[in-house]
């Protein structure tokens, strides 16, 4: 949209200048865990050669480089560490504010990141029982889980 | 591998806002002031040059190190830039050493800058968290600080770490930077107006997290030979480490501590490491650094510190990783007054102020952090600190540690994702 030159000083001669632009992403050898977010399940991976198991999937193990193949994770599991954010990027400033965790899963070695909901925001803490909700209405993104105290299921 | 030394360095003070002068001019000016204080030293026997900046997203020039190179009269010699997130900084210099160590260059510059202040800061922090992973971290509400808060937030869990002490490293860096006219934010704060001060991502406060900034570094490193010719007083680079971990938290490890010399396994038999509470490439930095500098016990053999303090908290988790103090002591180490500098007043109570001043400068939490200058501004610090001439620089002595033999640089990246430790001693 063309809104015409807008000065914002004169000396130094300072403009706005304007800049967007689409990009065709494709989410490629993850994408089976986005699908999965669609269907209710939290997808992740488990190395066919030494079993270290990805709570966020990646292809191919960090150890040992062998493949991984695709795991559903418990939709339960405790609060690893948290934060909640009074600021952000500028994308979220409209949603603060709101409490990111790290989510740790039985019989995962890594963890996963996602926001808890449902839940004041002093009252989370580390440790706490968690249960994963996905969106009705899915947007492909990884925002289509959270989490909400177990308590409350 | 041949000795490498620093003959010369200049900072452009980082600022919110430079409006009346380009990333060219900004270099220019860090450029010209080391020129001026090596007057032996002529262009021409400048070989090449390493350029760092951060972010494309930021300067919406590619290729902006070109048109640094041409200002500043360098065609048609040897050029590249050095990017990595936070660390940029540290890397450029490391590339400028190697260029030198290896021969190819008998003298090196090593330049920096950021533009951030084009955009809003919130914009800037949407820029910055484009550094984590945009598939799994970024969509769920990417912010630095909150990746940070996080982390500490385990570190407090594990070890006991608290919000206080954390203030405490806000009150030194912001006070030492009442001596340092290159600083930006330099004032006398409390650990009440610490905590007071509003908060970004529980338990970070504004006065716990560095601000973005515009600004420029520049170093020049070069061969024994040729320092010696051009300089009085050069500085050896002793020991270059680097170190990285996965872009995202969520994939850190929990196994065993990578040891330093004067550290035992039977020290962590209970600690998972790194998880998300410790900076694995930072301890993997250092111990580089040190084996190649030969230090057995950095607290004994260093004589200060310049690292990374994007956040009152990772100045703490910092401490930790170059085995300043051991895992889980960080905030101890900070309530104890070592990395504190002896003769200054900062309102608080500190027994053993003054042992292995960290942050002298006032560190990015005062100075700022134009991402890609910010490790050259530690390296000139450091230089000025080596070579004994602060109060010529800075027009204060204070902040001039005594007898400085030997001082270590540290910049990083992402959550850790790169880190550089490097090691500079006296002549
Ligand atoms: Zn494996």
């Amino acid at each position: 949209m063309d809104k015409g030159t807008v000065l914002y000083g004169v000396d130094p001669l300072i403009l706005l200048d304007h800049y967007e632009i689409d990009y065709h992403h494709s989410y490629a050898q993850d994408s089976p865990f986005f699908v999965g977010l669609t269907k209710g399940q939290l997808l992740g991976s488990r190395c066919t050669a030494c079993g270290y198991t990805y709570a966020t999937p990646r292809a191919h193990c960090m150890g040992c480089g062998a493949a991984t193949s695709w795991l559903a994770l418990p939709l339960t599991g405790l609060v690893h560490t948290f934060t909640t954010c009074h600021y952000g990027g500028e994308v979220f400033l409209k949603e603060t504010p709101f409490t990111l965790i790290l989510v740790e899963f039985d019989g995962a070695d890594t963890l996963f990141l996602s926001r808890i909901k449902g839940i004041r925001p002093d009252a989370v803490r580390i440790g706490l029982p968690v249960v994963a909700r996905f969106a009705k209405a899915p947007a492909f993104k990884v925002t289509d889980v959270w989490f909400e105290p177990a308590d409350q299921a | 591998m041949r000795p490498v030394y620093m003959v010369g360095g200049g900072i452009t003070k980082f600022a919110k806002a430079h409006p009346e002068k380009d990333f060219r001019l900004m270099v220019k000016e860090a450029y010209d002031y080391t020129l001026h204080d090596v007057p032996r030293l002529s262009k021409d026997m400048i070989d090449g040059a390493v350029g760092s900046y951060f972010s494309d997203h930021f300067t919406r020039q590619l290729k902006a190190a070109s048109m640094v190179q041409d200002y500043l009269g360098l065609c048609p010699k040897p050029s590249k830039r050095v990017e990595g997130g936070g660390a940029t900084g540290g890397l450029c210099f490391q590339s400028a050493w190697e260029a030198v160590a290896s021969g190819r260059m008998n003298c090196c510059l090593a330049f920096g800058f950021e533009t951030m202040s084009r955009v809003n800061t919130w914009k800037g922090n949407e820029f910055i968290a484009l550094a984590s992973d945009t598939n799994f971290d970024f969509p769920v509400g990417g912010f630095y600080s909150g990746y940070y808060a996080m982390m500490v937030q385990r570190h407090m869990y594990e070890f006991g770490t608290t919000v206080e002490q954390m203030a405490m490293v806000s009150v030194k860096n912001h006070a030492n930077a009442l001596h340092n006219p290159y600083a930006q934010k330099a004032k006398r704060l409390t650990i009440k107006q610490v905590r007071e001060s509003p908060m970004v991502a529980t338990p970070l406060t504004m006065e716990d997290i560095c601000t973005m900034s515009d600004g420029a570094a520049v170093c020049l490193l070069a061969s024994e030979e040729l320092a010696g010719k051009v300089c009085d007083r050069p500085v050896k680079i002793t020991g270059v480490g680097s170190g990285s971990d996965a872009m995202r938290m969520a994939d850190r490890p929990h196994g065993k501590v990578i040891l330093l010399p004067h550290e035992r396994e039977s020290d962590y038999q209970h600690l998972k490491y790194p998880g998300v509470h410790s900076f694995r490439g930072g301890r993997m930095a250092a111990k580089l650094a040190y084996e190649m500098a030969g230090i057995r016990n950095p607290l004994e053999e260093l004589s200060f510190v310049e690292l990374h303090d994007a956040y009152t908290s990772s100045e703490i988790q910092t401490y930790e990783d170059l085995g300043l103090c051991r895992y889980g002591e960080g905030g101890r180490f900070v309530e104890s007054g070592i990395p504190f500098l002896p003769g200054l007043d900062y309102g608080l109570e500190l027994p053993k102020q003054g042992r292995l001043p960290v942050n002298p400068s006032g560190g990015l939490l005062a100075c700022g952090h134009p991402v890609g200058a910010t490790g050259l501004m530690q390296a000139v610090f450091a230089f000025w600190q080596l070579q004994g001439t602060i109060g010529k620089h800075l027009n204060d002595e204070r902040l001039q540690v005594r007898n400085a033999k030997r001082g270590l640089i540290h910049s990083h990246a992402g959550t850790g994702t790169y880190i550089t430790a490097s090691i500079l001693e006296a002549p």
